[in-house]
């Protein structure tokens, strides 16, 4: 298929239609709302339906009937907006259901600002609902990305039972980049055989998420992470960025992995031995990624669009908190090419 | 030459059609080729990001007077647009830049000036990028024309091929684009005016021949990482 251009926002709407979906629950909000205008025109000409919910409550509920019945479905929102859904993402979650949901972030918290922001990564890394779960947490830096990863997140959705969360920022959704789409299915994908699509003369199908009895509830969740072990070993993604004799090495990702990449060109033009590691997933964090070079990185430069969220997973990965430092603009604010290159340089104090 | 372009230029086109950066270099060429007053209207009540408003202090330190919202600040997605927006319409000594929203919808705001406006000195400019889904044939662009128009009460006087894949544009792009929109001045009789392009991504020659006078542009709205 030829290059398009496409503004994020609509370039989602089209993957997910691409990648089969057929169903939308959503509600609109800055700077997301391109999504279900997008998906109210498309989606009813392939057959599938939009719903445009009384609220953010309402469409994740939806979604949940949707995933149970054995639909490919999605919803996506902005920041306060996927807060509401909280409590919907935590019962899918529970009942082992396939879903994707994406955010394209904005400053917070509470309502905040429509600018783009990175502040969310608490909320959808370590869980804003309930319970011992994880989220599958994808985190493109470019429309094409972002594309790929909800086409993959869906495909990833169906072969753990989980839901996967595709976490962009405003930025993603209302930038144009030129795209294509090529969805190539992943091998493998289990068959539904345990959706409600009506009894009849077949067996009975329960979807649930009330486990009263302790151990049954305990054994459940033991089930859980059963998945969960099997994501932390499939399905951890990164980007090494000119890592191989790089000595200091930025973490970023997302649109904020765009600013360090320009800066890195800066950097290398003066000869400082600096690269990035862009985690393309958050969860599973890409531990894989800090054993294979962490011998040869003197610090961890972790620049993000928040107050720091990422920092202690960093710290986890290079189980060294003190070579972790951080820089970071927040409340709708990115952080300028300038001011990271400013940042690295103290850091690293003339060392080349 | 924009300086041949009618006193009250409205700049118009589908979103991602590349209009907001066309508006902020064709009004800073106007300003470079002019004495007296230059006014550009950010009337983009469609889009939060990338809006022309985001220019002012640039825009205004060059010279040109800058009208948007009258509520200051990039985080308002309120569909505010200033009473001023009417001033360089009846006070004849501007020369006006009209940056309208992004669809037939932004260009309802328009009907605030449509019955000041004189038709004789008003040029209804379209952009059009034809990487864009909605503009990718001559049928597209002419039915998003039409929907322009019959939104804004303005016949289009004129195209801006302003084909092009952001960093991946090649001088190709231009001719892709020229072709399709010499179908649609074939069919509608509105000629292209100017071929737009980022001087930075095209480092092959431009191909001769094109419809439209050639308008080479500088990035404003996307910073080097975009």
């Amino acid at each position: 298929m030829a290059k398009v251009l496409m503004k994020g926002n609509e370039a989602v709407g089209k993957a997910a239609i691409e990648a089969g979906c057929r169903f939308f629950f959503g509600y609109p909000i800055t700077p997301q709302s391109e999504v279900p205008e997008y998906l109210s025109s498309e989606l009813p000409k392939v057959g599938g339906t939009f719903v445009q919910a009384e609220s953010e409550v309402a469409a994740i509920n939806m979604v949940y009937g949707a995933a149970a019945a054995g639909a490919r479905v999605l919803t996506s929102s902005s920041s306060p907006g996927i807060a509401l859904k909280q409590e919907g993402i935590g019962y899918i979650s529970n009942a082992g259901l396939p879903a994707v949901i994406i955010n394209m972030m904005r400053g917070g918290p509470g309502l905040g600002t429509i600018q783009p922001g990175q502040a969310d990564y608490n909320m959808a890394v370590k869980g804003g609902s309930n319970g011992d779960y994880h989220n599958v947490v994808l985190a493109p830096a470019s429309v094409q990305e972002a594309v790929d990863m909800v086409m993959d997140a869906f495909d990833i959705a169906d072969m753990y039972g989980t839901p996967v969360i595709v976490l962009a920022d405003g930025l993603i959704g209302q930038m144009m980049e030129p795209v294509e789409f090529n969805y190539v299915p992943r091998k493998g994908i289990p068959e539904k055989t345990w959706a409600l699509t009506g009894k009849g003369d077949g067996e009975r199908h329960v979807v649930k998420n009330l486990v009263i009895d302790p151990d049954d509830c305990e054994q459940w969740n033991h089930e859980h992470f059963e998945a969960y072990e099997k994501i932390l070993a499939n399905e951890q993604a990164w980007e090494e960025y000119l890592l191989d004799d790089a000595e200091y090495a930025f973490v970023s990702y997302g649109t904020a992995s765009r600013v360090v990449r320009t800066a890195i060109g800066y950097l290398r033009a003066e000869g400082y031995k600096i690269g990035m590691l862009r985690p393309k997933t958050l969860w599973p964090f890409p531990q894989k990624a800090f054993d294979k070079v962490d011998g040869h990185i003197k610090k961890y430069l972790d620049i993000e669009m928040s107050m720091g969220q990422m920092m202690p997973d960093v710290a986890y990965a290079c189980n060294d908190k003190n070579k972790v430092v951080f820089h970071g603009r927040t409340g709708g604010n990115v952080p300028t090419v300038d001011e990271v290159v400013e940042f690295a340089k103290k850091i690293m104090g003339g060392d080349k | 030459m924009v300086t041949d372009d009618k006193r009250v230029r409205i700049i118009t086109g589908h979103y991602g059609s590349g209009k907001t950066e066309f508006a902020v270099n064709y009004v800073t060429a106007l300003r470079e080729s002019v004495e007296g007053k230059v006014a550009i209207a950010d009337l983009d009540i469609v889009n939060v990001y990338f809006r022309s408003r985001e220019k002012k202090k640039e825009l205004e330190e060059k010279g040109i007077t800058v009208i948007a919202s009258n509520l200051e600040g990039a985080g308002v997605d309120v569909p505010a647009v200033s009473g001023a927006m009417t001033t360089p319409v009846t006070d004849k000594s501007f020369q006006y830049v009209v940056d309208l929203g992004g669809n037939d919808v932004g260009t309802l705001v328009l009907g605030r000036i449509k019955p000041l406006l004189d038709p004789a000195e008003t040029d209804f400019l379209m952009v059009v990028n034809t990487y864009r889904p909605n503009t990718s044939t001559p049928e597209g662009v002419i039915e998003q024309m039409e929907n322009l128009e019959v939104a804004a009460g303005l016949k289009v006087t004129g195209f801006i091929n302003n084909t092009n894949l952001v960093r991946e544009t090649t001088a190709s792009c231009l001719s892709e684009g020229d072709a399709i929109l010499r179908e649609v001045t074939k069919r509608t009789g509105i000629p292209v005016k100017y071929v737009s392009y980022v001087e930075e991504l095209l480092t092959e020659d431009i191909p001769e021949g094109l419809a439209g006078e050639l308008f080479p542009m500088k990035f404003n709205m996307r910073k080097t990482w975009m």
